[in-house]
């Protein structure tokens, strides 16, 4: 069923400074967002190559909280700029408004699952857990060695 | 046998494929990133089970397949530099066009800079 608003009825102003600050974050974390991604793939991909990362190559970046801090703020730009991005998607392309509601909730609740576990990853991440991480003379003081 | 629209400065035009390559590069990287985030979290299981599913990311099939993705976020940062540009530069859209081609003959050259490297990594070619 379609409804018909009534005419001459002024546009529904509710959202819509909403919708603005999303076309905000879209433009401002797109920026951030493109310096530590490229710094990311330059460092890891580039500098090291893929055959170089591993679980110690992880526990060596995050010896230092710079890194915890970069890859922290990639989680929470990245997944809320993505999740936005899809959710203009879904309202451009579904056309039953349960359908539109569905897909929506579950990509916020997929994002915030996944912002909430990436954040507990990097803030209670223990190197000790692997015995060859004491090797790693500067890891050394943090496993009690 | 119908005519092609005319007089529109979007459809079909550099305007419209953009808007379009923009999408699709976004899905893409979207679906990765919620992948890539699943794995990373692994370093809070064990050592091994991060390093066993890290090392299915060194395989030749994966290792080219990061070439793709590395395209993609190579087009889709450069691009939305240039959709910024558009919105608050004054002159932003008068000159899209030609940031479009700046977009892409820039994302190529870094392109081409980083896939030689990338799969000598991938294949062992500098052991």
């Amino acid at each position: 069923m379609v409804t018909i608003e009534t005419p001459r009825s002024p546009r529904s102003r509710k959202g819509a400074k909403w919708e603005k600050w999303g076309w905000l974050y879209m433009r401002a974390s797109g920026v951030l967002l493109l310096v530590l991604i490229f710094g990311h793939l330059f460092i890891n991909l580039f500098q090291n190559g893929i055959q170089a990362i591993t679980f110690a190559f992880v526990a060596g970046k995050w010896a230092d909280p710079f890194w915890k801090i970069w890859d922290g703020a990639m989680l929470w730009l990245a997944l809320i700029h993505g999740t936005n991005g899809m959710r203009t998607i879904v309202n451009d392309y579904t056309v039953r408004l349960g359908m539109r509601k569905f897909l929506n909730v579950t990509l916020w609740v997929v994002c915030a699952a996944l912002v909430i576990l990436g954040t507990l990853v990097i803030t209670t991440f223990d190197p000790c857990i692997d015995p060859s991480v004491n090797q790693l003379a500067d890891l050394a003081i943090h496993c009690g060695k | 046998m119908a005519k092609l629209p005319a007089g529109t400065l979007y459809r079909g035009k550099v305007g419209m494929w953009s808007w379009v390559l923009h999408r699709i590069t976004g899905v893409a990287i979207f679906f990765f990133l919620l992948v890539h985030t699943l794995d990373t979290a692994l370093v809070r299981v064990s050592p091994e089970a991060y390093d066993a599913v890290i090392n299915t990311y060194k395989t030749p099939i994966i290792g080219i397949g990061e070439l793709g993705l590395v395209a993609a976020i190579l087009f889709h940062g450069l691009n939305g530099i240039r959709v910024i540009l558009i919105d608050f530069w004054r002159k932003g859209a008068k000159y899209q066009n030609v940031m479009f081609w700046i977009v892409i003959v820039l994302a190529a050259l870094l392109f081409i800079g980083f896939a030689p490297r990338h799969l000598a990594h991938v294949f062992h070619w500098n052991a």
